[in-house]
């Protein structure tokens, strides 16, 4: 078997952060390679270096034995390396054809017909189903997802690297998928996709290198593997970071979750049947790879997910009355006397708004407490100068537009601003995201302290070590279901890990 | 009677045909470039000025002379003044809609200060006139008399007019069947897919939006010299550049479509002059018919919401590489 790619020692750094180290390894012509690994181990960075979005700063690569610098995406093109992205970019307007050859520049002359015969040439070779003339607005994801394929293919290319292909595939989809990669292979094409998804490692993949924290920690063969080894060599030993935590001080039940379903337009299932209670006094962990249901899950809390059936109960501390929250605005939610503070994972698209200063950002909450026409800036300063303080947050004053600060510092006034509304519940997804150690640990200690005073806590994570110690109960989704709520305080990482890939491939092995 | 109101309505179409064919180029490429009214006014004055001083300065002026002359002055200054716009609205990336506006008032204020100056210069009783060079320009096949109604409708105009209907066509043509169209069209839906498809943003903005200022400004000349016959008029032009704009909502951004359109347009525009017995006032409601038409039928098109009926998704947004 001969390689097709090979990376020596690649290193690649953003500001500080090492997104890659030391990474070496090979993709051999008719195989199809896992890169496995958690959010943020660098699998994509890597990928992207060998696609000419990003240009490493150390280390070489090798495409066909012969050093090659790619600087550009034509360059990779050059090297018939495509890469099919989780974004497709298309224009909805044209046809799958249009979309195709849109930016070649061929010699011959610019014929639509012929380049629809050669679209559907390339389909019937590999097996995909493809209208050229379909516009993409039409289109459900997975065609766009062909589209994007055969755009590469049309290019000639011979190496493939396909970025989570199957998260937003259905499983008929992502079988289909995998038939179409399996004949490619055996044309002598070289495959590489990233995942997160043990099962289809298992299922699709010849070898799996696997990337964690940015490092390479090595490649087996999938025939001599098991999902448990892989599991290890994905999440690792566990580490002890010494977050606090206190025994949860006389839990109740604050709000009830039963039985939420929750369908999207295209009839994807995001929510499944999920059931699980929130206690005060407790931090409820949700673990899970991206997009298994998290921002749904939180969204349909706070009322801005329709669900298509179930009941959100909560229960009053002060009356001990139960309240249905589902179907209602958040409006309404908060117009009920029920408090839930919602710290959204996109900090600036939902949470604040970018070219408002801080003072205006905390307004956005309390704007209707004022009696008079005029709004009252004086509380609202207070607060913003409070959480600058509070929270050590870098920047030059009140006044500077949240959009200009860094993202640790922005989550940190989003963060503040929930918690000073006193909330009774809590929710909070992926507020450490991008902040540094010491900002991580503020943020754990706020959340701590809101745990203390008898909010119901809910945090949604993607570092394990961080829910093992931070929180008192994990829930773990998996593909929009609830695979398991563990306590974690006895159970291990390697137990979640599994969990968070288990369901999937159960409910593929009913069908 | 038909015939000839078929045939004034041509002429009065012609104007808004080279506007909005220009506009729809331009704006296939994301620019909402409000400045075509300002841009057609300079289009027209550089044209008169052109003939004027050639006529001045030479003894016996050859037909050859008076047509390319006031071309390519009415070419240069629509041109130059798109050039100001994509400088302002590309590379520096400025609010298209406050520049375009701007522009408008600019070419406006240009036209009339340059043709109020050139009639004071001509000084025969204040009113600047380059009918020799109009009477070129209106010179229509000569058995168009003899062709009946057929020959009043179709073969009775000046050679811009058939010039405009020619660019019409060939900008569908361009825009649907050839590989730069495919691009253009891409970059004023999406410049992001565009430029990770490796066309050249810039230069496709830039070249749509002077090209179509070129267009735009031939509307203005064709004005001048066929409409009014060569004499010029501070503010004559009217709002004839804004019905240009109307046209391309009209047209659904279709230059074919913008060819039966402008003639609709014209027809309206002069309707007022067929029914007898108007006041002043019912005569400005029917002035507004083209716009009440423009309105009705963004209603209708936002209704059926058909995607191809649409303006281009990033129309008047700049692009930045970095922002995504």
């Amino acid at each position: 078997m001969k390689a097709a790619i090979e990376l020596k020692n690649i290193t690649k750094t953003f500001g500080s952060v090492v997104a890659n180290k030391n990474v070496s390894l090979t993709v051999n012509k008719g195989e199809i390679l896992s890169i496995l690994g958690e959010n943020g181990s660098g699998k994509t960075t890597l990928m992207n270096m060998i696609s000419g979005i990003y240009f490493p700063d150390e280390g070489q690569i090798l495409i066909n034995g012969e050093e090659a610098v790619i600087r550009s995406p034509k360059d990779a093109y050059d090297y018939k390396i495509g890469m099919i992205h989780q974004h497709f970019k298309q224009v909805d307007v044209f046809s799958a054809a249009e979309n195709i050859i849109l930016g070649l520049n061929e010699k011959k002359k610019f014929d639509l017909k012929a380049a629809e015969k050669r679209v559907k040439e390339i389909a019937d070779r590999y097996g995909f189903q493809i209208d050229p003339s379909k516009k993409i607005y039409d289109m459900s994801v997975s065609e766009k997802q062909t589209v994007e394929i055969i755009r590469v293919l049309y290019r000639g290319a011979d190496i493939l690297i396909l970025d989570e292909p199957t998260a937003v595939l259905t499983p008929q989809e992502t079988k289909k998928l995998f038939a179409v990669l399996r004949r490619m292979r055996d044309d002598n094409k070289a495959i590489v996709i990233i995942t997160h998804k043990l099962h289809e490692v298992m299922s699709l993949s010849d070898r799996v290198s696997v990337l964690r924290r940015g490092e390479y920690v090595g490649t087996v063969k999938t025939s001599e593997t098991n999902e448990n080894q892989l599991t290890e060599m994905m999440v690792g030993k566990k580490v002890t970071l010494n977050i606090d935590r206190d025994e949860p001080d006389n839990p109740t039940d604050r709000l009830k979750v039963e039985h939420i379903n929750c369908i999207d337009r295209e009839g994807v299932r995001l929510l499944n049947d999920v059931s699980f209670t929130a206690r005060s006094g407790e931090i409820l962990g949700i673990a899970g790879i991206a997009g298994s249901g998290q921002r749904e899950l939180l969204e349909a809390i706070a009322g801005l997910q329709h669900l298509n059936d179930g009941v959100i109960t909560y229960i009053d501390p002060k009356t001990g009355e139960a309240e249905n929250l589902r179907d209602k605005t958040p409006m309404q939610i908060r117009d009920m006397g029920v408090r839930l503070s919602f710290v959204p994972e996109d900090r600036l698209g939902m949470g604040l708004v970018g070219n408002m200063d801080i003072v205006d950002n905390m307004m956005l909450r309390s704007y209707r407490k004022g009696k008079s026409m005029f709004l009252e800036r004086k509380a609202p300063k207070n607060l913003a100068e409070n959480i600058i303080e509070q929270l050590e947050v870098a920047t030059p004053n009140v006044n500077t537009p949240v959009r200009r600060l860094s993202g640790g510092n922005v989550q940190k006034v989003l963060v503040g601003r929930e918690i000073a509304s006193s909330p009774t519940v809590l929710m909070a997804a992926y507020p450490v995201r991008g902040l540094d150690i010491n900002s991580s640990y503020t943020i754990y200690n706020l959340l701590n302290e809101q745990k203390r005073r008898g909010v119901a806590v809910i945090f949604v994570g993607e570092d394990l070590d961080v829910l093992l110690e931070l929180c008192d109960r994990i829930l773990v989704l998996c593909g929009g279901k609830i695979s398991g709520i563990v306590d974690a305080r006895t159970t291990s990482k390697e137990q979640i890990g599994l969990l968070m890939t288990k369901l999937q491939e159960e409910s593929e092995n009913e069908e | 009677m038909i015939s000839t109101i078929i045939s004034k309505a041509i002429i009065q179409g012609i104007p808004l045909l080279f506007g909005s064919t220009g506009e729809i180029i331009t704006e296939k490429s994301g620019n909402l470039n409000l400045g075509i009214p300002g841009i057609m006014y300079m289009g027209g004055s550089c044209g008169v000025i052109g003939a004027y001083l050639y006529e001045r300065a030479a003894e016996t002026p050859s037909p050859f002379w008076c047509i390319v002359i006031p071309l390519l002055a009415a070419l240069a200054g629509s041109t130059l003044a798109a050039l100001i716009y994509s400088f302002l609205t590309i590379t520096l990336r400025a609010n298209q809609n406050v520049t375009g506006l701007a522009l408008t008032t600019f070419g406006v204020g240009f036209g009339d200060f340059f043709g109020g100056s050139l009639t004071k210069l001509a000084g025969s009783g204040g009113n600047l006139s380059v009918k020799l060079t109009a009477d070129y320009f209106k010179t229509s096949l000569p058995f168009a008399g003899k062709c009946g109604a057929f020959g009043e409708i179709f073969l009775s105009h000046g050679f811009l007019a058939y010039v405009a209907v020619i660019i019409a066509l060939l900008s569908a043509w361009f825009l649907k069947k050839t590989r730069a169209g495919l691009h253009l069209r891409a970059v004023g839906e999406n410049p992001a897919t565009a430029d990770a498809a490796g066309i050249n943003v810039t230069k496709y903005k830039y070249l749509a939006t002077c090209i179509g200022g070129a267009i735009a400004g031939l509307g203005g000349l064709y004005f001048i010299m066929d409409y009014t016959g060569g004499s010029w008029t501070n503010g004559g032009f009217g709002d004839r550049g804004w019905l240009a704009i109307a046209l391309v909502i009209f047209a659904l951004w279709k230059p074919n479509l913008g060819i039966l359109g402008s003639f609709v347009f014209g027809g309206l525009y002069i309707a007022y002059s067929y029914i007898s017995g108007l006041s002043r006032s019912a005569v400005a409601i029917f002035n507004m018919l083209p716009y009440v038409v423009t309105i009705f039928v963004l209603i209708l098109t936002s209704m059926r919401n058909k995607k191809e009926n649409q303006p281009p998704k990033s129309l008047g947004l700049a692009y930045f590489r970095e922002e995504r």
